[in-house]
């Protein structure tokens, strides 16, 4: 709607972002050089098995990280800001204020021991001088917006008085309170059931294009991604292994890796409805992950290429990219050749 | 809330029944008399004074006179120690001076304990934590005469002369330091061992993350967010110290002589001051339960999640 917005460039940009954890076992690189750009208003879907290091990413961004996980490498750029330089104080100007987050659960994410209204005017009064009467006041408006009745009773409850799908509700007003510029919400549905799975989804939505706000969703779920992701990336292993516009994530995937991904989900808008087909393989073993391109062990198209180099990104239409051998036409081309040579 | 109390003051009643009757037997079990001890009096007197105190009936006539007595407020005199006292005028004498060692050694041991089971939770893994764990392992497990006795040789004695020995009526205010230490020793070891570790396990709690992802510093988010869930459990501890601290109080105010409660109440046993060993046993019987009664109701405001209506 902002016609600025596409010129004034990306709220966030993160590029070739390295995380490791440095373990007695030795260095797990949970996150693998990274790269993406994010603007106002969009939806990003972040997708990928357990241990992908979907997480990780997301709370490098917020500083998160525990040890022994150290960020090696690369750039995030918040409004032109690089944060990875920030000091202590910056940091915590940053968070809940420009950055906010969201958790898988919340039954475990709230405080108990302190009532609603003490949590969130606490996420407020971090970062602004407000009275206790505006802060109430506020804390109510947001109560309200994120769809919970009778706000004025329920800044005095503690969070066991409340249902699953309301704490989300509560943990949404929190990190919306300052108005961030970006929500990061890591697996926000996963603990709660289908239809409560959907009113938060149309919830934050709705705050979202109010607002103009960016996303980054992180989930298990494609068909959650395909309600309300403007862009998707598939993580495998540490890296973005594709990325792109939501439907042509759908409709047209490229990499073996989001093929399988997509095929093992039922589809309901499919008539062939086709079985539930599991990725063949298990997961790397993320501290001797295997040279090359790391989903190479459970690929059916792997080459032998695929074995000792990480394949380059080959670009698609419409910021459609994907790292896969197959792309690299020259690559792909000696490859064939090279097996059909026994035949000769 | 108010039914929680009142049942709890129900129980708390029998229960004081029951001690009183256990300790009525027993005192009447163990050998000797009030009148024996001193010079052995002649066989009328004894009866001419046995008969005066009642001594002479069956004793569940005795132990129900005595119940019908206190039920009015009456804890009747003492034989002995000071003749024809009224026992709850002794008490009331001698309470004070044990209350203020018994709350002086609370304070030094929550907030010791406290302070250093946080630190040490905050120097995780690091030779504070381990030193620390030394330190407080060892103060658990020496009984508490020993400590006295090693701390009254090294300050009181043979190493420094710098703290006194005995501690009676007059006595300055640094006199009451060892008393106190000694005393809050154990249970600040203790108290620094459960905050330790419940501190650690609030800290790697997820609404820890929630907080961080606030923007809120680091020392609202230690002692705003995290101690106030580690002290739920150390709470509970309370209540079984204040036992500790009331019982370990009998050794101390003998060992330093301090003129209490602790210290009067272990002479009467030697002395079969009847009335005294049963008006004070009720007395104390009587405190422990009202503190634990208290600790219970700080739990449920400390931790909005437990619902003493439902619990009774
Ligand atoms: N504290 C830690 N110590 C060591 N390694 C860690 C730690 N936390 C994460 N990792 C490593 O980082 C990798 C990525 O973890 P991350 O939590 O980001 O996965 P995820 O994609 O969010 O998975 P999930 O879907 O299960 O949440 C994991 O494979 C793990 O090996
Ligand atoms: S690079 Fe090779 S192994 Fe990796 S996904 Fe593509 S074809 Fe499969
Ligand atoms: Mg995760």
């Amino acid at each position: 709607m902002n016609v600025d917005s596409g010129e004034a460039g990306p709220l966030l940009s993160v590029t070739d972002l390295k995380v490791s954890f440095f373990t007695p076992a030795g260095e797990v690189k949970a996150v693998n050089g990274i790269s993406y750009d994010l603007r106002r208003g969009e939806v990003l879907g972040i997708v990928g098995e357990s241990g992908s290091g979907k997480s990780v990413e997301a709370y490098s961004i917020m500083g998160l990280l525990q040890s022994p996980g150290r960020v090696i490498g690369g750039s995030i750029s918040l409004g032109g800001e690089n944060v990875l330089e920030y000091g202590r104080r910056q940091i915590r100007n940053m968070r809940g204020n420009r950055v906010s987050m969201i958790f898988q659960n919340p039954m475990t994410s709230l405080n108990p021991v302190y009532t609603i209204g003490d949590q969130i005017r606490e996420a407020l009064t971090a970062h602004s001088r407000v009275s206790r009467g505006d802060a109430d006041r506020r804390a109510m408006d947001m109560l309200d917006l994120v769809g919970i009745n009778n706000p004025e009773k329920r800044l005095r409850q503690y969070p066991h008085e409340l249902s699953g799908g309301m704490r989300q509700r509560v943990m949404i007003a929190l990190a919306l309170i300052c108005e961030p510029d970006l929500l990061i919400a890591d697996e926000p549905t996963t603990a709660l059931d289908v239809t409560i799975q959907a009113q938060i989804l149309a919830l934050m939505e709705s705050i979202r294009k109010e607002r103009d706000m960016a996303i980054i969703f992180i989930t298990h779920n494609l068909g959650v991604v395909a309600d309300i992701c403007t862009r998707v990336a598939v993580m495998y292993a540490g890296h973005i292994v594709e990325s792109g516009p939501v439907n042509d994530i759908f409709y047209a995937p490229r990499h073996p890796y989001t093929l399988g991904l997509l095929r093992s989900i039922p589809r309901v808008d499919d008539e062939s409805r086709e079985r539930l087909i599991p990725i063949d393989g298990t997961p790397v073993d993320m501290l001797n992950p295997p040279p090359g391109c790391p989903f190479a062990p459970r690929c059916h198209e792997c080459m032998n290429i695929c074995l000792r180099a990480y394949p380059p990104a080959t670009a698609f239409a419409d910021g459609h990219a994907a790292n896969c051998w197959m792309f690299d036409r020259d690559v792909f081309d000696r490859e064939m050749a090279e097996r059909e040579m026994p035949d000769l | 809330m108010v039914e929680y109390i009142i049942k709890r003051v129900l129980l708390g009643l029998a229960a004081l029944i029951v001690v009183s009757a256990l300790t009525f037997l027993l005192m009447n079990l163990i050998p000797g008399g009030p009148f024996l001890s001193e010079k052995a009096p002649t066989a009328e007197v004894l009866a001419a004074l046995e008969a005066k105190y009642g001594l002479n009936r069956p004793l569940h006539q005795q132990y129900f006179t005595w119940l019908s007595d206190i039920l009015r407020g009456d804890f009747g005199v003492s034989f002995k120690m000071q003749k024809n006292r009224p026992v709850i005028v002794i008490i009331g004498e001698m309470f004070p001076t044990s209350v203020k060692v018994g709350v002086f050694a609370m304070l030094w041991a929550i907030v010791a304990g406290v302070s250093l089971g946080c630190f040490a939770a905050y120097k995780r893994g690091r030779l504070t934590d381990s030193v620390l764990r030394v330190v407080t392992t060892t103060g658990v497990v020496l009984p508490t005469f020993v400590t006295a006795t090693i701390l009254l040789v090294v300050f009181a004695g043979g190493i420094f002369k710098i703290l006194p020995v005995i501690v009676d009526k007059n006595a300055e205010w640094y006199a009451y330091i060892l008393p106190c230490f000694t005393l809050g020793l154990n249970p600040m070891c203790n108290i620094a061992r459960y905050t330790r570790s419940s501190m650690l396990d609030a800290l790697s709690q997820e609404y820890i993350r929630t907080a961080y992802a606030k923007g809120l510093n680091t020392a609202a988010i230690i002692f705003k967010h995290a101690l106030r869930n580690a002290l739920i459990p150390v709470i509970s501890y309370i209540g079984p110290m204040i036992a500790y601290i009331l019982t370990g109080g009998f050794v101390i105010e003998t060992v330093f002589s301090i003129p209490g409660l602790g210290r009067y109440f272990v002479q009467s046993i030697q002395n079969r001051d009847y009335p005294i060993i049963m008006g004070t046993t009720i007395f104390l019987a009587s405190f422990v339960i009202i503190m634990t009664l208290a600790v219970d109701i700080l739990y449920r405001w400390i931790d909005p999640r437990i619902d003493l209506a439902k619990e009774a």
